[in-house]
């Protein structure tokens, strides 16, 4: 056994048991935190296939930004879990079922000859996937990456559009407002006789 | 004897002394940078300290230097109270995951030409996705203390954060366009050739969103609504005591220390000199401070660190509201207009940094 291959099936080993403890475990946020460990340990064997800028990416997105707000969530709800674990038996063929659906799309495409796995490529040291990568999703795919992109605006925009809602009676600031007041808009000085005059007037 | 050490270590495995070797720089990192913490720390009570006009500290040892010493000792003996009611695991882990994302990303720091532990090609992005981590622990510290205001606080931090890193991801971006490369040296390499060759002046709009969120990120004031002593006691924080405190205090210096750097290292050149390529590099003897090298890069840090504590002394606490309205809809349309600019200048061929 190589090194490479020890420290690939380190890795997998630690993703697998993590995945097996998203499902497994009890406390939701323990299994956001087991999601969060397969998701590391997946970034770094596509590390090892030198996909460095996929690896980073999932890192920087789905760890960095997705499971924080996922734990987020999960945080402030305080979930029951008995009415969730009732129908497991009853529901039982139904998620084998999409199980084997799922390896066996998998099985399928792995065996595609698209997949032709024989063929690994060897890049020298200074070659950027990075550089790889903008190239080619901004030439050949930039219409596709293009699309992926609107949807993706209109869905923040519809998603904010749905949960909108302006509430009469509240209070809001202005900040804009607030910046632009002057001094003598709040503050009025007023001319008036010192204390000691009026008390000597009052003599 | 120092030749019977050299075929010694000329005898051992390549694979063994390699991992010595990345060991050894592990740990000349780690040691300079934790001393450095720790006197930041003293640096920060004695800036502060000025500013209000009183002393800081300065009982222990001459002038308080021992300061941070003692703290350290201090907080080494306490007791580590753990919750009665808390998820132990958890609280335990949280110290830990605040603190090796701040220490992991100094793995790709270029302290000078050449002097870096990894040199990877996609640096810029590892570190962006390294400090990304940073919130992780504090959020599950404050769902694991099981405490009303630890939790409040995880909700900010939680929010903040995210806000923040993607101002700050458009910024670096600007950085990225303009040296064409993600490797930090290759960043500051671009930057060569003297002071006007800076992405500082190009790129100015795009660093001071930086240094903003960069602020932000570390939970720092004026930022600081996670630990806002005044609403929620001390944040994430507040039930944690002895060496699991340190960890995020530590851990909260070490980012500093490190969003310092990565703005030294992508706006003001890194190591290199202002004096670059000027007469004063050529003077006999004192010609090669004026040249450049890791003190340059030390230097910057420290102005950027003593930004932090000048903005504590000076800024009141934002309000949350204010600090997402500031996030949101000032610092992320700066960077997207800023970098639109860019993208024209580039386009129509004037590139005044390269």
């Amino acid at each position: 056994m190589t090194f490479e291959q020890i420290i690939f099936y380190f890795f997998s080993t630690i993703l697998i048991s993590g995945a097996l403890g998203v499902v497994l475990v009890r406390n939701p946020v323990y299994a956001a935190l087991f999601l969060i460990l397969s998701f590391f340990t997946s970034s770094a064997i596509w590390l090892m296939l030198e996909a460095e800028f996929l690896g980073i990416t999932l890192v920087l997105v789905y760890v960095g930004a997705v499971m924080v707000l996922f734990l987020f969530v999960i945080m402030m709800l305080d979930i029951n879990m008995d009415p969730l674990r009732e129908g497991f038996v009853k529901m039982m063929p139904l998620a084998a079922l999409v199980a084997i659906i799922i390896a066996a799309e998998i099985v399928l495409v792995m065996a595609s000859p698209s997949f032709n796995f024989d063929q690994s490529v060897v890049h020298a040291a200074d070659y950027s996937n990075t550089k790889a990568i903008g190239n080619i999703l901004y030439t050949e795919y930039v219409y596709p990456f293009e699309i992926a992109a609107v949807i993706l605006v209109v869905a923040i925009i519809a998603a904010i559009a749905l949960t909108l809602r302006r509430r009469k009676g509240v209070k809001h600031q202005n900040p804009s407002k607030q910046i632009r007041t002057k001094r003598n808009d709040r503050v009025r000085l007023v001319k008036m006789p010192s204390s000691s005059t009026q008390n000597r007037a009052g003599e | 004897m120092i030749e019977s050490l050299i075929s010694f270590w000329a005898s051992l495995p390549i694979a063994l002394t390699t991992v010595i070797v990345i060991l050894l720089k592990i740990v000349a990192i780690i040691l300079p940078l934790i001393l450095a913490v720790a006197y930041t720390t003293y640096a920060e009570r004695k800036v502060i300290g000025y500013m209000q006009i009183r002393m800081g500290p300065n009982r222990v040892g001459p002038k308080g230097w021992l300061q941070p010493i003692a703290d350290v000792v201090k907080l080494m003996f306490k007791e580590v109270i753990i919750p009665e009611k808390s998820s132990r695991f958890v609280f335990l882990f949280a110290p830990i995951m605040v603190l090796a994302p701040a220490l992991v990303a100094w793995s790709v720091i270029p302290f000078a030409d050449g002097m870096v532990l990894a040199d990877v090609n996609a640096g810029l992005l590892f570190v962006l996705a390294i400090t990304s981590l940073d919130v992780f622990g504090v959020i599950l510290a404050g769902w694991a203390s099981n405490s009303k205001y630890a939790m409040l606080s995880a909700m900010r931090v939680g929010a903040q954060v995210v806000s923040y890193e993607i101002a700050m991801g458009f910024a670096l971006v600007g950085v990225l366009m303009a040296s064409n490369s993600l490797n930090l040296s290759d960043i500051v390499n671009a930057q060569a050739g003297g002071i006007d060759n800076w992405f500082i002046w190009p790129l100015f709009g795009l660093f001071l969103v930086y240094f903003i969120s960069g602020v932000a990120e570390t939970n720092r004031a004026p930022f600081d609504v996670a630990e806002g002593e005044s609403e929620i006691v001390a944040g994430f924080h507040v039930e944690y005591a002895g060496m699991a405190f340190a960890l995020f205090f530590l851990a909260e210096y070490a980012s500093m220390i490190l969003i310092s750097a990565l703005t030294s290292l992508m706006f003001l050149g890194g190591w290199l000199s202002p004096f670059e390529g000027t007469f004063l590099v050529n003077i006999p003897a004192i010609g090669a401070l004026f040249d450049s090298g890791i003190h340059w890069f030390l230097i910057k840090i420290m102005i950027f660190l003593f930004f932090y504590l000048w903005f504590r002394a000076t800024f009141p606490r934002y309000r949350y509201d204010q600090i997402m309205r500031l996030g949101w809809k000032i610092l992320i349309p700066v960077t997207i207009v800023w970098l639109f600019g860019e993208m024209v200048a580039i386009g129509l061929g004037w590139t005044p940094w390269a």
